[in-house]
């Protein structure tokens, strides 16, 4: 699990992050919503200890960050995963050498269980027979999943998602948004997702955390979504006639009840 | 053009190196890095060194006999002028200043688009220190490196100077060699790569400091990449003269 208190993040003089808490649970799927420049990826970076920060603290299991040395941060780091906006694969690497690389770097496995690793991640995201690709070939959507491949690879206790459906066509989406689902459950594992797309809320939402210029401006689950009327909630929600309509029928079917 | 901001790069050049040299985190991952770098940096480098080298010292040789046309200066001479030239500042400086500019925008723009891709962020997240996995390799392959090029850089000069001095005419096989071994001090050859393994590491160190730190996105690549190579460049000619006047002086 991890604790977040009072989180603030300036960049020079403008606080991008200001004063944001949190608790993420392990088997959840926690997401972060926003608008563009919210600051959900300055909020994600700091989590991670990618950027130092201004104010607050940020415990994983209880232990405080600001208090890991570099050496212990770097052991908590081989119990992370992330899947950044971009993918972030080593573009000089194939598939399966981008999937092996934090196994031949941190494990002590031979070989041959590396590749049996590497092969399970692979079809675990259903990219079995990609191995000898280089990312320069793959599809958007293939790159996230060789991402989160890679991600998992060392059976992370965290994992980070950024925007994993941006770029990728409602379909795909929907593929990637359950097989983070699914991943964080089968393995207990505590993801945090950045994303501003609905369909993915309304899927995987289990813990919602809205952040609207580095506030955090509601929390609750995709069943609160349709219920509350906190009015930030509304106004980045249901920016469209489509999902206004399903919030009114569904405000009257729950008023018939 | 601030003053203060020089100060506050260097002083982030030095904590940047106090990231780079530490203890590895996987020695074998290293050490393949390493040797993917000397082919990056110093094989694929060996073509442009030794064209360039056999030429220069091809043309020190005509430019000197030319110059000398005086028939009260022994021949020999030429081959003295030569040798000077090509191992006390042509082959250590001046293929430096080529290896800056090749070696120098390759290292920054690789960097900088791993930066700017996240991909170094990547690195980090797994716990990778990142400055250290990705720049260690590069300034030991050229450490190691560069002088193995500067000392072929110095043969293929003078053999250059030895061919063509026959082929114009200008200076016969005799002449030449009489003039290579006279006086010579092998303690130029030592001064040579000693200058040489200062800038190999200028050049990798200052480099990937222009690229490690990029913020931004293409365009900032391609301006780290010009400022990798003008400042590292500069800094070059700068230690020429201070290394020049510490040991021979
Ligand atoms: N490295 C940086 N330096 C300065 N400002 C930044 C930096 N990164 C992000 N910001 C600013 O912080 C705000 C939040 O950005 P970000 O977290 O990327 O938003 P998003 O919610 O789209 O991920 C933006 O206004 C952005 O301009
Ligand atoms: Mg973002």
């Amino acid at each position: 699990m991890i604790r977040v208190e009072n989180l603030i993040k300036k960049f020079g003089d403008t606080e991008v992050i200001r004063g944001i808490s949190a608790d993420f649970f392990p088997g959840k799927v926690n997401l972060i919503i926003g608008k563009s420049g919210s600051g959900k990826t300055v909020f994600m970076k700091s989590l991670l200890g990618l950027y130092d920060i201004d104010g607050g603290e940020i415990y994983y299991s209880g232990e405080p960050l600001s208090e890991m040395d570099f050496k212990r941060r770097k052991t908590l780091r081989t119990e992370m995963g992330m899947v950044f906006q971009g993918s972030a694969l080593f573009d000089s690497l194939t598939v399966e050498e981008n999937v092996i690389f934090p196994l031949k770097m941190f494990s002590n496995m031979i070989e041959a269980d590396m590749r049996d690793r590497v092969n399970f991640c692979l079809g675990r995201v259903n990219l079995e027979g990609a191995n000898k690709k280089y990312p320069a070939e793959l599809s958007g959507g293939m790159k996230k999943r060789v991402a989160i491949a890679r991600a998992i690879a060392m059976n992370p206790k965290y994992l980070f998602c950024d925007e994993p459906n941006s770029g990728l066509d409602p379909q795909t989406s929907i593929v990637i948004d359950n097989l983070i689902r699914e991943i964080t459950l089968e393995f207990g594992i505590t993801t945090v997702i950045n994303t501003h797309d609905m369909n993915s809320v309304m899927e995987i939402g289990d813990n919602v955390i809205l952040i609207k210029d580095g506030y955090k401006a509601w929390q609750g689950n995709k069943a609160d979504i349709l219920t509350t009327d906190n009015e930030n909630v509304n106004e980045f929600v249901f920016t469209s006639q489509l999902l206004r309509r399903v919030k009114e029928l569904h405000l009257q079917s729950s008023r018939r009840e | 053009m601030n003053f203060y901001k020089y100060l506050e790069d260097f002083g982030r050049y030095v904590l940047m190196l106090g990231r780079v040299f530490r203890r590895p985190e996987n020695k074998k991952m290293y050490f393949e890095a390493f040797l993917i770098e000397i082919e990056h940096l110093g094989i694929n480098s060996l073509g442009l060194v030794a064209i360039i080298s056999l030429f220069v010292g091809a043309v020190v040789t005509i430019q000197t006999a030319l110059n000398l046309e005086n028939p009260l200066i022994p021949a020999y001479y030429i081959a003295i002028a030569t040798r000077e030239s090509i191992i006390l500042e042509f082959s250590p400086t001046m293929v430096s200043l080529i290896l800056a500019g090749k070696v120098g925008s390759n290292i920054a723009s690789t960097l900088g688009t791993m930066r700017v891709s996240e991909q170094i962020d990547a690195l980090e997240v797994m716990g990778v220190n990142s400055a250290s996995y990705l720049i260690l390799p590069k300034i030991v392959a050229a450490v190691f490196f560069n002088p193995i090029l500067i000392s072929m850089s110095m043969f293929l000069g003078i053999l250059g100077g030895f061919v063509f001095g026959q082929l114009t005419g200008m200076i016969g096989p005799q002449d030449f060699i009489e003039g290579l071994l006279l006086e010579f001090n092998p303690f130029y050859v030592t001064y040579a790569l000693i200058k040489t393994v200062v800038f190999a590491f200028i050049i990798t160190s200052v480099s990937a400091f222009h690229g490690y730190y990029v913020k931004g996105g293409a365009v900032e690549v391609g301006n780290s990449s010009t400022k990798a190579v003008v400042s590292s460049s500069l800094i070059i000619i700068l230690a020429n003269y201070i290394l020049t006047q510490l040991i021979l002086s």
